[in-house]
């Protein structure tokens, strides 16, 4: 009950600062609040299964071209163009998984790092329709979702909260169900879990194609509240940033990807008013992170405070 | 001219990548071998090693075979020092857990790269090659006299690209001749064997694994001054060695020096094949599948054997 009531505390809180930030920084919620969704997706794969995925910028990027070719080429609405865009990251995330997941460990980090790296060539490659590395910008005809417009900051502000605020009770219901509790225990010993009837491969896969369709989804949405598609959504670059936050926030929290998005956000946000070099922060707090706190902000609540924080 | 003198400048081309690329492959393969670790960094070593070619090849001044020479022997020893030392900070704090270090050099990259770019700045710059005489190439070609040879415009390769290739096959040998014949080398594949019979023999593994993370570091930095009078020292040139290196180590079988080498040859030479006829980019598109596959279905690399 207490757990609820924590989640649904955040979420009201994020609903109300609605009314009360300054437009500058109800931009930067906004923003925040998509790629939190998207760290959230990717620690249902890494902090709650155990796999870490360098790869998930593909997924995003399926998302986030799903919806913006659709709208370019074949002037779909946002609807149904969103919609599209999530099939698409179903689709990549099941292909992946159906590859990826036969071998384990580091071999897996490089098949899903070299998948994605693939797919970010190809986007540069069929430049005549993703617009190369420049990408486009969306139509304002694509930007509007049953009647609201999507470029206006209020009404973005509010679709990225419903994207997050779905995202984050889709995950706390998932890893409190009993398929998630066999995902954690497929985390801490593959075997065991095999050996007590489960099959690991198929858990594994749903809980792939899980990920990767969030992630998908908070590219599409990306897309289309921010009004830009871009191949550099799809380089490495991005699949390094949701594994910082959610190592930054808490692997296997709930709460962590958004602590962890919101911190890195506004510290590389500060940082750009000092030095172009911004990623050496991410650099930094990486390798500090593996160093000193594994764990991440929640793991230590986690460990210290509240030994039931989910 | 005919399809033969590009095929051939094709090759020369290729040659010359892979010589480079071999010393790239190699350092990262012993770094895996002989630690278990994936050295995400490796790329930025590389990079360094370039952008150290350019400082030292300024502050010597002179000849420009001067500069090049300090170069040479100063870029890898700066750059194997500074990874000895983040080996010894970081890595072995970490007991060289792969997926811990895997993180740990991703934000290693990241420190790496963007402080030469803090520092160095973002652009590219030359160095100078000592020497750099134009070789052309005769190429057969069957006139109305009967067979004679021809040059055509444009093939051709310089006295330094060949001397690329001579470098490159040097220091192999010795690197192979270090590691068959030195106590170094043994201790080295007695730890790459087996890590807990090496300590229990007495073999402080922790000073092996970072003369060994030193030596991978120190033959990239060596490929990056060897490639910078070629092509700029630039603060993101590491991406590239590092993709291609990654593809040539896991084709060669991880851990596996001839099969890198061979896999470094291949690979070098059909990337210049491809790039001269088709596109770069879809070359590494296809490259990069071809990787992911092998790894997905053949996990011990093309020429990787499963251990007794």
């Amino acid at each position: 009950m207490r757990v609820v009531a924590l989640h649904m505390g955040l979420l009201a809180l994020l609903l109300g600062l609605h009314f009360v930030l300054p437009a500058y920084h109800q931009g930067n919620i906004a923003r925040v609040m998509v790629l939190a969704s998207f760290a959230m997706g990717y620690n249902i794969l890494f902090g709650y299964t155990g796999l870490l995925s360098l790869g998930h910028a593909l997924f995003f990027a399926a998302g986030m071209y799903g919806t913006g070719l659709a709208v370019q080429h074949l002037a779909w609405g946002a609807g149904p163009a969103l919609v599209g865009g999530i099939a698409a990251g179903a689709v990549v995330s099941g292909a992946l998984a159906f590859l990826a997941l036969r071998t384990s460990g580091v071999a897996f980090m490089i098949v899903t790092l070299m998948f994605a790296q693939a797919g970010a060539l190809a986007l540069l490659y069929f430049s005549e329709w993703t617009g190369g590395d420049e990408g486009f910008v969306l139509p304002q005809g694509g930007r509007l979702l049953l009647g609201l417009d999507l470029s206006d900051a209020n009404i973005r502000y509010l679709a990225a909260f419903a994207l997050f605020a779905t995202c984050l009770m889709m995950c706390l219901w998932l890893v409190r169900t009993p398929f998630g509790r066999v995902l954690i225990a497929i985390r801490e010993n593959e075997e065991r879990v095999r050996m007590l009837g489960y099959d690991p491969f198929a858990h594994k896969f749903a809980a792939m194609v899980i990920s990767g369709t969030m992630a998908a989804a908070a590219g599409a949405a990306y897309g289309v509240l921010f009004g830009y598609v871009g191949s550099s959504f799809a380089e490495v670059q991005n699949s390094i940033l949701p594994l910082l936050y959610v190592l930054l926030g808490g692997a296997g929290t709930v709460l962590g990807p958004f602590i962890g998005t919101l911190f890195m956000f506004y510290l590389i946000d500060l940082s750009s008013d000092i030095t172009t070099a911004h990623m050496l922060i991410a650099g930094v707090a990486l390798v500090g992170l593996t160093l000193f706190a594994p764990q991440g902000i929640m793991g230590e609540v986690r460990r210290r405070l509240w030994k039931g924080l989910p | 001219m005919d399809l033969g003198p590009y095929l051939m400048l094709a090759v020369m081309e290729g040659a010359v990548t892979a010589a480079v690329l071999a010393l790239t492959a190699v350092g990262l393969s012993l770094v895996f071998g002989v630690m278990r670790v994936v050295n995400i960094a490796h790329g930025e070593f590389f990079m360094l090693g370039a952008v150290l070619a350019w400082w030292i090849a300024q502050m010597v001044g002179g000849h420009a075979a001067w500069g090049f020479a300090a170069a040479l022997i100063g870029a890898p020893l700066l750059v194997g020092a500074l990874a000895m030392a983040a080996d010894m900070t970081i890595l072995k704090r970490l007991t060289h857990d792969p997926e811990r270090t895997i993180v740990a050099t991703i934000g290693l990259l990241y420190i790496i790269q963007q402080s030469a770019l803090m520092i160095y700045g973002a652009d590219a710059r030359p160095v100078e090659a000592p020497f750099n005489t134009r070789i052309p190439i005769p190429w057969p070609e069957h006139g109305p006299d009967g067979w004679q040879m021809i040059w055509p415009w444009g093939l051709g390769t310089t006295s330094y690209k060949l001397a690329v290739i001579v470098a490159a096959v040097a220091i192999l040998c010795a690197v192979w001749a270090v590691l068959a014949r030195t106590r170094f080398g043994l201790v080295m594949r007695a730890t790459q064997a087996d890590r807990e019979m090496a300590t229990a023999f007495g073999i402080p593994v922790a000073r092996v694994y970072a003369l060994t993370f030193g030596l991978g570091a120190g033959l990239a930095a060596l490929a990056g001054v060897l490639i910078v009078p070629i092509q700029q020292a630039h603060y993101l040139m590491g991406a590239d060695p590092l993709l291609l290196s990654f593809i040539v180590v896991i084709i060669g079988g991880l851990g596996s020096l001839p099969g890198t080498v061979l896999a470094a040859v291949l690979i070098g030479l059909t990337d210049g094949i491809i790039s001269v006829f088709f596109s770069p980019t879809l070359a590494k598109i296809l490259a990069t599948l071809l990787v992911a596959l092998v790894l997905v279905f053949r996990p011990l690399g093309l020429f990787g054997r499963h251990k007794a």
